[in-house]
């Protein structure tokens, strides 16, 4: 054996390690890829052999394979193999591993909680720090439920070490699994106040995480942040708090005014500069905040601008960046103190760094006016020359059209400046955004009527030059800009000087190579010139000219006849016929120059983008109903190729269609007509959409006579420079102008002087060269406005806008709802599905029942607040919705109710403190008590019943109506764990739906002092029996602990009397009689739920321990130390396992006879049938087999694997139980056990 | 919150790579290379922020690195960051490494990946600044360095032995690339307590 272990380190020593395979892929540069492959072929045999050591150092090179690029996921397995490892190398190389190649699809993530559970609670602090961390990489919604309790635990772990990670992991646990956020939330708000300042960072850490995506619901947190701001002194929490700030002061601007002061003299104090710049950045937030209400802040905004100068001159680029970064969001609400930094930032313009340019750039877009734009855009015009790179290049082009279109062309104060900017901008060599400027020309010379003249001769120029835009084929995307001239010359050609010539350059032979759309719009428009000159040449004598160009169209067009184009080729054959037809007419000397131009008559108008979206929807109109009942699928099939063009796939049109559809075709179309004409919301084709000119005015606004002589026909030469030099002249000479008039004491206004809009007179003192009218975009009728930019439904963060409020005001006042608790390992799927449903109250003894039934509906108001606003918040989670769903169904009805129980049994025992053992019997799950009452009155406890208890007299009326409710519910039930708790549920007794039946609970009291009360929930949860463990079985206790003083509880210790059979499981190295810490301390008024272990080894009787809980209790001027005993009462029923059977198995089990006989017979029953069936399957954990009638079988089977079976008949108020067992001391008990049950009713 | 944390050398081969959210192993390698090709044609002199988050997650992510000696090290951050912060939190990284390995150098970063990571577990966990504390990490470290040499024992004996040996005969493990000889300048920031 032992020269087996040296053989094998022996052989572990020549196995290749980490370095070895990084030093091998090294010396095989030229293979890599099939050195690796043998790597991993020998990662591979190692991972198959049993030395965990081998399989640790194959998971460490998997690793650096997955580094570089590898897919791993093959090894899932051992990596979890490696993960379980005892040692502490191994498990954090196996955890490496995991939180390098582990994910939400990973299925063998399901393997790993256990072993997670495990190491967290492991007692070597490293262990549960490696097994966190992986954690925060791989955590699944599963993962987040099943471990955020044990997680919450660690939050208050002795070691700071353990509780700054907890801390900051939570965060991970609530985006994965929001329900827990409430819960969690009290205890990670004490953490911002931790000793440690490490945890108390990470706690800030997380909450701002959180506060980022929701911040409304934690503003009730600023003034604990406000404290932490002027108290800390670490630069990385301050940072965070004050980036917090930033985010709430939008929503509070109180909070803003209070901040206002100690950020000023933080900016002042500090000399970190990465605060100094948080802190300016919140100034500013505040700033704009405050905005609206409060003026009078010149003072703070002068102060950011002053340091940000002071970052913008510094000559670390950082911090360059930086300042420009935050000069832009001051920009937005105090231009004015950032324009009087221009200079600045022009000079930013030439920096090296293209971050930089980029940022300044930004800035520039907020800074121009109508005063400095075309100052600014020549700059800019002067750096798209120099620009090395088209990125940067592209990014200036965009910036330039976004500077000088933005807010509806508000700047520009001459527009032919702007046609000759976007003219320049086409030389540019290369660049994408040929479309961006095609789309302004059209944009412009739509919109600005004055500028239509200029405009057209200047694209006229354009394509007579358009062989240098597209000369080199790698130009093609500013051919774009061929389009837009086009058809501007087509549109608007009556103010084309020669048409012919123009007419002529769109007609030759090169058009053809350029992009098919292209080409559709220059024949489109050659047809439109084709009228215009037409209709210059009509009356002329002399039809030569006419007839001339009737002859050039019907040369050139059929080039484009053959075009491959099929739009292309449809418009030139079209009018190919037309001008023929014409020729035909002219030469008879007909006159049809007004017929043609007719063809397009009327004008177009630009549609705003979003007039589509915003039609609305006529009253009445379903959009969703079917105007026709959908056709079958074949059909619906048949109907594709009509969408394409016919002659793509004339075979398919032909074969399929039938003339019956045809004809359908045809009448539907006319339907559609018909309906379109009647509807006046369809944007018609037709001219009717002239009527936004007869806009009063819009017509009677001169057009601008410009004299300038600006030379337009060298493409070659920049020309805006020019219109600078002359504006800057009309400037002047207005300014003279102006003064004169002010002399002769205002005069009339100039013709062209500003009459709708401009602005107030100190900013705008320049008036623009041409009437500015700006035609708005069109609208529909009716438009409504809306904003459109909801937020991502897929964002994680909506699910954690929980309302955090009720659980900060304090401790109080019950923090949170039961449902909200967390999932604890008793409270895994097994047991829910369990007939916990239905579950009746149980160890309440009728006589405090009554005693305390006032207490009681106050409780409850109380309590159904707390459950409203959680079901509010729970609608809220619409994405959880099955998790949501499990809680809303199925928790609530326990946990209200064992609140009710708490309530109710507190008082006669609340007396004294030495009187703290419960008497056993109330105590015990098996003596459940049924109050009299229930029965008759069951709504009384319903959980449902929301409705306050002022209600009581209406209740009676509602009651019918709550049944109704109930049984959807129930059927909801049914349905929900049907589907996972297999047919036991399905049968519980409630098929029928006779009678609601009373909830049940299962926590019982378990002892209380004055200061603590412990609960203690019966449905103790098995273990597996695993490895080493085979001959003994884990019970595990879930046992709340309610703190019931104003003192704080701390350092609690759980210790119980071990016996033979059953003892305490206690961490390695603990004696066998020491106690176990409670891993969490109890501030007033909470409770918190903690899990004890339990071996058993024989389960065939019944067991009480005794236990002790000591605890300390703080008050501000004592402490002291409490004790308090208790019994522990392991039923026989807890051992029993609530396993569906089918009946035919059942039958041969009985059949089998090894099972030995008893039986048992209850007077007195008076309850129905299916309540008595549901109790013993909720109290006992029993399922039903088959019922029929009066009469069921039911089964169940022990940890250790020992059938039960029973037959319960009834009638008249007898019960008789007939039961078999292979274990008859386990059934008697098991009988006893019913017994008592039932004897309590 | 942090996105990525990327270590590669200047020629872009992948030293290092910390994904906060899951990708495929293409996509990393995909966005090592892209994010490499973005910070190698960057001057020396330059700023130490890049908007390049398309790479991972929306645009609102930056890319913040710093540039020592032969290797970049690249963090990809959401606005939650403080841009100054995370500067200073490269820094402190590399000085821990540069304790923890005694003058760092790539070849340390190379041979020891698992070291290097366990060593950023202690700063970062999930995405989150976990410590910032220079001491406080190399203190963590060295504990779990204690243990694992504790369970190494003597049995781990030998194999030290052997892998000191093959270390012998390796003629390329010169430590020339030393960050420490190498000033960096840092803007004026005081170091995170």
């Amino acid at each position: 054996m032992a020269l087996k272990i040296v053989k094998g380190s022996i052989d572990r020593m020549f196995d290749k390690n980490l370095q070895d395979l990084v030093r091998g892929i090294r010396n095989h540069k030229e293979d890599e890829a099939k050195y690796i492959s043998t790597c991993i072929d020998e990662i591979k045999q190692e991972l198959k052999q049993d030395n965990i050591a081998v399989k640790a150092n194959a998971v460490c090179k998997l690793t650096y394979l997955q580094m570089l690029g590898y897919d791993v996921s093959w090894a899932a397995f051992n990596i979890v193999e490696v993960m379980s490892s005892s040692k502490f190398t191994f498990k954090r190389i196996g955890y490496l591993a995991a939180s390098q190649c582990f994910h939400e699809g990973t299925d063998v993530i399901m393997l790993t909680t256990n072993q997670i559970r495990k190491d967290l609670s492991s007692p070597n602090q490293y262990d549960t720090g490696v097994a966190l961390t992986g954690l925060s990489c791989f955590v699944t919604p599963d993962l987040a439920r099943d471990l955020a309790n044990d997680i919450m635990t660690l939050m208050s772990h002795t070691k700071p070490y353990i509780r700054k990670k907890a801390v900051l992991i939570m965060y991970k646990v609530f985006l994965k699994y929001p329900e827990s956020l409430r819960p969690a939330f009290p205890r990670l708000k004490e953490k911002l106040e931790d000793p440690d300042p490490g945890v108390q960072s990470a706690a800030v850490n997380v909450i701002c995480e959180l506060a980022r995506r929701n911040p409304k619901n934690y503003l009730s947190l600023a003034p604990l942040f406000f404290k932490l701001m002027t108290s800390s002194t670490n630069n990385w929490v301050l940072i965070k708090i004050i980036k917090l700030f930033g985010a709430l002061t939008p929503l509070e601007p109180r909070l803003g005014k209070k901040l206002i002061e100690p950020l000023t003299n933080l900016i002042h104090s500090t000399s970190a500069m990465s605060l100094l710049y948080e802190c300016v950045n919140t100034v500013i937030a505040v700033l704009i905040s405050l905005s609206s209400g409060m003026p009078n802040h010149s003072a703070s905004i002068q102060l950011c601008v002053q340091k940000l100068r002071i970052l913008i001159e510094d000559s670390d680029q950082n911090l360059k960046y930086l300042g420009l970064l935050a000069m832009s969001k001051i920009l937005k609400t105090h231009p004015k103190s950032v324009q009087s930094h221009k200079d600045l930032i022009l000079q930013c313009l030439d920096d090296k760094d293209e971050s930089i340019r980029l940022r300044a750039l930004d800035l520039l877009y907020g800074m121009v006016s109508k005063k400095n734009l075309m100052e600014i855009v020549k700059k800019l015009m002067l750096h798209v020359d120099k620009a090395e790179g088209t990125t940067y290049r592209d990014e200036l082009l965009t910036k330039i059209i976004d500077i000088c279109s933005q807010s509806n062309y508000q700047y520009i104060t001459n527009f032919e400046w702007y046609i000759s900017i976007l003219v320049e901008l086409t030389r540019l060599e290369g660049t994408r955004h040929g479309h961006l400027i095609a789309s302004q020309m059209l944009d412009v010379a739509i919109r600005v009527k004055a500028i239509r003249g200029f405009a057209v001769a200047q694209m006229a120029t354009l394509l007579d030059n358009a062989h240098l835009l597209t000369g080199n084929t790698q130009r093609n995307g500013i051919c774009e800009v061929l389009y837009a001239a086009a058809w501007i010359c087509g549109e608007f050609s009556e103010h084309l000087e020669d048409p012919m010539q123009t007419l002529e350059a769109m007609l030759r032979p090169k058009v053809a190579t350029l992009p098919g759309h292209i080409q559709a719009v220059y024949v489109q428009n050659a047809a439109k010139l084709f009228a215009t000159v037409l209709q210059k040449h009509e009356g002329e004598t002399d039809s030569q000219a006419a007839q001339e160009t009737s002859q050039l169209l019907i040369d050139r067009l059929p080039l484009f006849v053959q075009s491959a184009n099929l739009e292309v080729q449809e418009r030139a054959s079209c009018i190919l016929q037309l001008v023929k037809y014409i020729q035909k007419l002219q030469q008879k000397n007909v006159e049809v120059a007004e017929e043609v131009t007719a063809l397009f008559a009327g004008e177009l108008n630009p549609v705003a983008p979003k007039a589509q979206k915003k039609v609305p929807i006529p009253e009445g109109l379903d959009l969703d109903a079917w105007i026709n009942e959908p056709p079958s699928e074949s059909e619906s099939e048949d109907e594709k190729p009509k969408a394409v063009f016919a002659k793509e796939e004339p075979k398919h049109y032909r074969s399929r269609n039938t003339e019956v559809d045809e004809k359908e075709l045809a009448r539907r179309r006319e339907v559609r007509k018909q309906e379109q004409a009647n509807n006046p919301f369809y944007i018609k084709a037709s001219p009717s959409s002239q009527k936004v000119y007869d806009a009063p005015g819009v017509e009677h606004i001169p057009v601008v006579q410009i004299d300038l002589s600006v030379p337009l026909k060298v493409p070659g030469m920049p020309m805006s420079d020019q219109y600078l030099k002359l504006e800057e002249e009309r400037q002047q000479k207005e300014k003279a102008e102006r003064k004169k008039k002010e002399k002769k004491k205002k005069r009339e206004k100039r013709g062209k002087g500003r009459k709708a809009d401009s602005g107030p007179e100190s900013e705008e003192d320049i008036t623009p060269a041409q009437h500015v009218d700006i035609v708005t975009e069109e609208m529909p009728e009716n438009a409504l406005p809306s904003d459109d930019d909801d937020k991502d439904p897929n964002d994680p963060h909506r699910a954690l806008d929980i309302d955090l409020d009720n659980l900060l005001s304090g401790f109080s006042s019950r923090p949170l709802a039961d449902s909200e608790k967390l999932p604890v390992r008793t409270h895994r799927p097994e047991v829910l599905k369990s007939p916990a449903e239905d579950r009746v109250s149980e160890s309440v003894p009728p006589e405090t029942k009554k005693k305390s039934s006032k207490e009681k509906k106050e409780k409850k108001k109380d309590k159904e607040k707390d459950r409203k606003r959680s079901k509010e918040e729970k609608k809220k989670k619409k994405k959880h919705k099955e998790v949501e769903e499990e809680l809303l169904e199925s928790q609530p009805e326990e946990p209200v109710q064992s609140e009710e129980t708490k309530e109710a049994a507190a008082p006669p025992t609340s007396t004294s403190a030495e009187e703290v053992t419960v008497p056993s019997s109330a105590v015990e799950t098996s003596s459940a008590a049924v109050p009299e009452s229930e029965p008759d009155e069951p709504k009384d406890t319903e959980p449902e019943d929301t409705k306050s208890s002022k209600h009581k007299k209406k209740k009676q009326k509602k009651e019918k109506e709550e049944k109704e409710k109930k049984k959807k519910k129930r059927h909801h039930h049914h349905h929900h764990h049907g589907e996972a708790g297999g047919e036991d549920s399905v049968q519980n007794g409630t098929v029928e739906e006779e009678e609601p039946l009373p909830p049940m609970s299962n926590y019982s009291v378990l002892a209380e002092n004055s200061f603590i009360k412990m609960m203690r929930e019966d449905a103790e949860q098995v273990y597996d029996i695993q490895g080493n463990h085979q001959d003994e079985s884990k019970v595990v206790v879930s046992i709340i602990f309610e703190n019931k003083s104003d003192s704080f509880l701390k350092s609690m210790e759980f210790n119980v009397l071990d016996s033979l059979n059953s003892k305490l499981q206690r961490p390695e190295g603990a004696g066998p009689h020491d106690g176990l810490t409670v891993p969490f301390q109890l501030p007033p008024g909470v409770s918190n739920e903690a899990r004890f272990v339990f071996s058993v080894q024989s389960i065939v009787m019944p067991q009480k321990l005794k236990g002790t809980l000591t605890f300390i209790v703080k008050s501000d001027e004592s402490s002291t130390h409490e004790k308090l005993d208790f019994k522990l009462h392991f039923t026989c029923t807890s051992y029993l396992i609530t396993t569906p059977c089918y009946s035919d198995a059942y039958a041969k089990l009985l059949e089998s006879g090894d099972l030995k006989g008893s039986s048992l017979r209850l007077e007195g029953i008076n309850m129905p049938f299916h309540h008595l069936l549901a109790r013993i399957c909720f109290h006992h954990h029993f399922s039903v087999v088959e019922r029929i009638d009066s009469c069921a079988s039911m089964y169940s089977r022990s940890i250790q694997g020992h059938h039960v079976c029973l037959l319960v008949k009834t009638s008249d108020q007898t019960v008789s139980i007939d039961a078999k067992c292979d274990e008859p001391s386990l059934l008697g008990n098991v009988l006893d056990e019913l017994k008592q049950t039932f004897s309590k009713c | 919150m942090i996105k990525a944390i990327l270590i590669f050398n200047n020629h872009g081969k992948p030293r290092m790579s910390k994904f906060y959210e899951h990708y495929t192993e293409d996509t990393e390698q995909q966005i090592i290379r892209e994010t490499f090709h973005l910070v190698s044609k960057r001057d020396e002199n330059v700023c130490n922020f890049l908007e390049g988050g398309l790479l991972i997650g929306g645009s609102e992510n930056k890319l913040i690195y710093r540039h020592y000696a032969t290797l970049y090290f690249v963090f990809c951050v959401d606005s939650s960051e403080s841009e100054l912060g995370i500067l200073d939190l490269i820094q402190v990284f590399v000085e821990t490494l540069d304790k923890c390995f005694e003058n760092v150098c790539e070849l340390d970063l190379i041979f020891h990946l698992d070291k290097v990571h366990n060593i950023l577990a202690e700063m970062v966990m999930g995405g989150m600044v976990l410590e910032t504390n220079m001491s406080e990490i190399i203190t963590q470290v060295e504990a779990q360095g204690k243990m694992e040499k504790s369970e190494a024992g003597i049995a781990g004996a030998p194999a030290r032995a052997v892998s000191a040996v093959k270390n012998m005969n390796l003629p390329e493990m010169p430590k020339n690339i030393n960050i420490g000889d190498i000033s960096i300048k840092v803007p004026n920031l005081p170091s995170f307590k």
